[in-house]
């Protein structure tokens, strides 16, 4: 019997040592184990032990079942284990196909240019003021100090609706239509963004397109305050290492006057075709308030001074994206506005 | 204005190289636009004279000529229709680069040749700017020029010309005497003034010419000179030279003239027939109601009142400033000229010539004004001119009716003002200085400096012109960088403009892109968006003087700009659009002048979502952008709208359509598209859109989100099925629903709707899910039942449904 159930512990362990999967080990368990299993019908015959062997046999049946056990055990823990790889295997994916495509929505890019030409100034402390785009007369020209048939006029072809209202040429408009309402209050400091209307329309004229006025009205605001203030809008708007250089210009509701020139983006001032080889791009014009427009809009010249200055927003979006063609901004192409 | 170098150094002594002046005249006010090289290009071309010309023995259109240049003499085969013996010409040598390529030794038809003969046209050149005779063919010279010139000699081309870009203000820089005093100013070299003496005959203008001035207040100055024995032929070449670099062609010696002295003072000068004056007597005066004209560019022009003109007893002869007659123009005939110089209003003259859409360049001056001081001088600076060059007379003294003196203006000029202005104190003898170099007179009192300013400085009349001359003086890139110090001020956004920046953010994040279209669209539209004659849209903001008709109104609502963009993109073949924009309409007032502008936003969508591999495109229909529009409301916070069947926009589908309401007000429209307007614009797909009025979203908008806290304790969910009738709407079960259901009732949703097999024709089936929730306690399933019992029984009373397992 002895010889018996170690021969039962060996041909288990061999046939477990082989097992290749799950199931067979299964089997393996059931032939040995159970309740039909040769160790159960070894154990049968115990009946016919003497007392003497009867404790010793049982013990060492107890020996056979618990290895034969403990071996599938390991067994079983080995192959799960394989069988998990085996899965997970299985489960490979191909990580380079695309991902699912979310639908979102571009801002066009002038828009893009405008919110950030806006935080620049609200980091200043300015306000953003909205005035008519349908204007009248007296603040589109006469309170910003245009004489009444002056070839000052001339510079900007108005489109009218009627005598005395026309679509505003130009954002500064906000200047006395801002002042009237808060002088005195000092100090002052607004921007007004908006579309602005000309009768141009040519490959680089829209007879519709944006400016951004802004202004400063205070106690002993001088032309240097303007070059420090552009110099920091400049550099956050196109890179700290910008310069700006300002040349004399004309406008009637500022003076002195200043074209404004950014060193060129493309070339840093060596000279390409972007900025016509002057390594210098226009891109605005600003000036000290005029004392007549002031003075009409309800501050004291004497008292206060102020800055003020006009930006043309098409102009910075094309010179940020390198757009060569100002049709393209309002044309709203699918494809042109998806790469914003 | 174009300003020859060499010319201009007569006036003003210039050290530096053209270039470098165009750079220092730019950054200090008058810019330099460009600077032209006219003679660039142009060496290699020779005077020469042919000698002979024998006809080219293999081609009829070709002639062989022998040209004599000084040195040599060359065989030149040419085309050239109208070559004879004995002409100078100008030969473009072997090595010369015209515009149309580099002459090389050719063989044309087997016979050999050594350069080309030149027109203007060949060499590059403006043939406007050469005398009516040369404009076509090759240039032609007088018989006694000699052999082997230089082209750019002989035609004045060794120049250089400064295109200067005048701001409005700068008047003075028409001129170049203006121009080199402004040299004189930024260089501080001395300017030389041309010495004027006129040569004069014995006669006496008294009692020759009268000249009466009827407004003042137009005419401010009017000085006539008389010139006999006029003899009317080509002006000397050194002037025609300086004509053409400053862009005149050259006509004859009297108008020449005028323009020459235009061009070197700034004042416009004209010239009548003064025989053909009437009693040669000039009036100045408005023209008459209906008065008319034949303009010196032969057409008829019709004058309004407002108008002035130099008229002499029976007509007028010239509109003041802007042009003179056909009637009074010298011709070849003219023996006797009356040379006008004159101070007219410059708003009159800006107004005439805007009105009878005629600009010269004496008009122009007018307009922006010139110096009424300097009339006598110009007029006496042409009679010198003339004297000088043989071509006339002069009859001694001059008319000179000045009625409106004007005086030099004197202006303080405080230096503490101007270092408050500038933001650097610029020394006061600095500011002397400057206005020194300006030529404007300086005294110094306790209060600083008293500036005498000419009157040829119109543009000068307050304390901060003159704060302007010497900042520009002083250099821009000289005064300092700083920044403003006074109190701070807190840059904030309206709560209406976070609200607009907050609609378009979550427009794009529902996918759909900005757009930014013109305000403009063509009346046309209103058609095409199948507005009825009545609809109040028909209201409409127009243009007077649209570019186009395309033009011609401004938009009243925003959905032309979406159609007309996706009709674009269909076009091109961009399928599957989804656009938004945020803009104003227009919309006119009763009685008010400025029309309403309205903050508005627009959408509209067309084809299919976004598809990958994984997942199928959906059709993006009304439920799509409904989904949009209440992603919006979510996002401001608005609870309280409601979206209600609208069956009468004549631009939407009237079964697809629905009003966006706000407390009771209509502020917007959702649906698909009229199929009409969709074919309108080309395009083929159903399409959505939405406009809704952005102010009322924006006074809308809820306050400050608060939070409500978690349920504590489980909820309990029911599912409700019904048939119902297919008009019954969603919001109504919904309705009912909530009516029933209590204060229990958590959550609806549909998530089931379903026609077609297995129902009823006319009937739809919904199914929703319920939630009951209660703050305080677990639900018990009796008390559901009881209330959801409830809710079938509402339904099936009052809508008929009928129930589903
Ligand atoms: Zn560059």
């Amino acid at each position: 019997m002895r010889q018996k159930l170690e021969s039962i512990r060996n041909d288990a362990l061999k046939e477990i040592s082989v097992a290749s999967d799950l199931s067979q080990v299964n089997d393996i368990r059931v032939k040995f184990l159970g309740k039909k299993g040769e160790l159960t019908n070894v154990l049968r015959g115990m009946g016919a032990l003497s007392a003497d062997e009867r404790p010793v046999i049982g013990q060492l049946a107890n020996e056979v079942r618990e290895s034969i056990e403990r071996e599938i055990e390991q067994k079983m823990s080995v192959l799960r284990e394989a069988e998990k790889l085996a899965q997970l295997s299985r489960e490979t994916i191909d990580v380079t196909l695309p991902g699912r495509p979310f639908q979102i929505g571009k801002r066009h890019p002038l828009t893009v240019v405008l919110d950030e030409i806006k935080e620049i100034f609200l980091g200043l402390g300015f306000e953003i003021a909205e005035t008519p785009e349908v204007e009248v007369d007296y603040y589109n020209f006469e309170a910003l100090n245009f004489p009444a048939d002056h070839p000052a006029r001339d510079m900007q072809d108005s489109f009218y609706i009627s005598p005395g209202v026309l679509l505003r040429t130009h954002t500064s408009g906000t200047q006395p239509r801002v002042m009237e309402k808060r002088a005195p209050y000092i100090p002052l400091k607004v921007i007004g963004p908006g579309r602005v209307y000309r009768r141009d329309d040519d490959a680089t004229h829209s007879p519709m397109f944006h400016q951004i006025e802004g202004f400063i009205i205070d106690k002993n605001i001088s032309f240097s305050d303007l070059k420090g203030t552009l110099l920091v809008v400049v550099r956050q708007m196109f890179g700290e290492d910008r310069q700006i250089r300002l040349r004399p210009s004309f406008f009637p509701f500022t003076e002195p006057s200043a074209e404004v020139d950014v060193s060129c983006i493309m070339c840093n001032g060596a000279g390409c075709r972007v900025c016509s080889n002057t390594g210098w791009l226009e891109i605005l014009g600003a000036g000290m308030i005029h004392p007549n427009v002031l003075k009409m809009s309800g501050y004291d010249p004497e008292e206060v001074t102020g800055f003020a200055f006009g930006l043309g927003v098409e102009r910075v979006a094309m010179l940020k994206y390198g757009i060569d063609d100002l049709r393209l901004l309002f044309d709203n192409d699918k494809r042109f506005l998806a790469q914003f | 204005m174009r300003v020859s170098y060499k010319w201009l150094k007569e006036y003003v002594d210039i050290p530096v190289s053209p270039e470098e002046l165009a750079e220092k005249m730019t950054m200090t006010g008058v810019a330099v636009e460009n600077i032209e090289y006219p003679g660039r290009g142009l060496d290699k071309i020779v005077t020469g004279r042919i000698e002979s010309i024998s006809p080219h023995p293999d081609a009829d259109k070709l002639v062989f000529c022998r040209i004599n240049i000084g040195s040599e003499v060359l065989q030149v085969v040419t085309g050239a229709p109208n070559v004879r013996e004995g002409q100078i010409i100008l030969l473009a040598l072997v090595g010369a680069t015209l515009p149309g390529g580099k002459i090389t030794k050719a063989k044309l038809r087997g016979v050999e040749s050594f350069g080309m003969l030149c027109s203007a046209q060949e060499m590059g050149l403006d043939p406007k700017n050469f005398p009516p005779d040369q404009q076509e063919g090759i240039l032609e010279f007088a018989a006694d020029t000699p052999l082997g010139v230089d082209a750019r000699e002989l035609l004045g081309l060794d120049d250089v010309v400064l295109e200067l870009e005048l701001t409005p203000n700068r008047a003075d820089c028409l001129s170049m005497v203006g121009v080199a005093r402004e040299v004189s100013a930024v260089l501080g070299t001395k300017v030389k003034m041309p010495e004027i003496k006129v040569g004069e005959t014995s006669e006496v203008i008294d009692g020759q010419v009268t000249v009466t001035i009827n407004n003042p207040e137009l005419c401010g100055r009017y000085v006539g000179r008389l010139i006999r024995n006029v003899k009317i032929e080509p002006s000397p070449v050194w002037m025609q030279h300086r004509l053409q670099a400053a862009g005149i062609r050259p006509i004859s010696n009297i108008v020449d003239v005028t323009n020459y002295v235009l061009m070197e003072l700034g004042q416009p000068l004209h010239a009548f027939d003064y025989d053909k004056l009437r009693d040669h007597a000039i009036i100045v005066r408005k023209a008459k109601p209906g008065e008319k004209i034949y303009s010196l560019d032969d057409v008829e022009r019709e004058l309004s009142t407002e108008m002035l003109v130099i008229a002499d007893p029976a007509r007028p002869v010239a509109i003041a400033g802007v042009m003179g007659g056909l009637d009074t123009e010298i011709t070849g005939e003219t023996t006797s000229v009356l040379i006008e110089s004159a101070y007219f209003n410059p708003a009159s003259i800006h107004r005439t010539s805007k009105t009878l859409a005629l600009q010269s360049e004496s008009s122009m001056r007018f307009a922006k004004g010139i110096d009424p001081n300097g009339c006598l001088l110009a007029a006496n600076r042409a009679c010198q001119l003339i004297q000088e060059m043989g071509a006339g007379e002069n009859v001694k003294g001059a008319v000179d009716n000045f009625p409106v003196p004007r005086d030099n203006a004197v202006i303080r000029l405080r230096p503490e003002r101007t270092a408050l202005i500038i933001g650097i104190e610029v020394p006061a003898s600095q500011i002397r200085e400057i206005m020194i170099k300006l030529g404007f007179g300086v005294k110094e009192d306790g209060e600083g400096f008293l500036v005498e300013v000419p009157t040829r400085r119109g543009d000068i009349s307050a304390e901060i012109d003159l704060i302007e001359e010497v900042a520009r003086l002083f250099g821009y890139n000289n005064i300092p960088t700083t920044l403003p110090e006074g109190a701070s001020s807190e840059g904030r956004k309206t709560i209406a403009q976070t609200v607009t920046d907050e609609v378009i953010d979550v427009m794009t994040r529902c996918g759909l892109t900005e757009i930014i279209t013109l305000s403009f669209m063509n009346p046309r539209v209103l058609d095409i968006l199948n507005l009825p004659a009545d609809n109040p849209l028909r209201e409409v903001v127009t243009v007077e003087n649209p570019l186009s008709e395309e033009q011609r109104i401004l938009r009243m609502t925003m959905l032309h700009g979406i159609f007309d963009i996706m009709s674009r993109n269909t076009a091109r073949k961009n399928k599957d659009l989804a656009f938004f924009e945020v803009g104003r309409i227009f919309t006119p007032v009763e009685g008010e002048k400025l029309p309403k502008e309205t903050l508005t936003l627009a959408a509209g969508v067309m084809g299919r979502t976004k598809s990958g591999w994984q997942t199928g495109a959906a059709e993006m229909d009304f439920y799509y952008l409904k989904g949009v529009l209440e992603t919006l409301m979510d996002t401001l916070n608005i609870t309280r709208y409601n979206i209600a069947p609208e069956t009468a926009n004549p631009t939407f589908h009237p079964g697809r359509t629905a009003g966006i309401e706000l407390a009771g007000n209509v502020v917007g429209v959702i649906g698909e598209v009229h199929p009409n307007v969709t074919d309108n614009y080309r395009l083929s797909e159903k399409v959505l859109a939405l406009q809704v009025n952005l102010e009322e979203l924006i006074s809308a908008v809820g306050g400050a989100r608060k939070y409500s806290q978690l349920p504590k304790y489980p909820a309990i969910e029911r599912d409700i099925a019904i048939v119902v009738s297919k008009d019954v709407l969603s919001a109504d079960v919904n309705r009912i629903i909530r009516k029933n259901a209590g204060q229990l009732l958590e959550s609806i949703s549909l998530f089931d709707l379903y026609e077609g097999e297995q129902i009823k024709e006319g009937y739809k089936s919904m199914a929703f899910a319920l939630k009951f929730q209660a703050p305080d306690r677990t639900l018990t399933d009796e008390e559901v039942n009881t209330i959801h019992e409830k809710i079938q029984k509402a339904l099936q009373d009052s809508l008929g449904a009928e129930l589903r397992a």
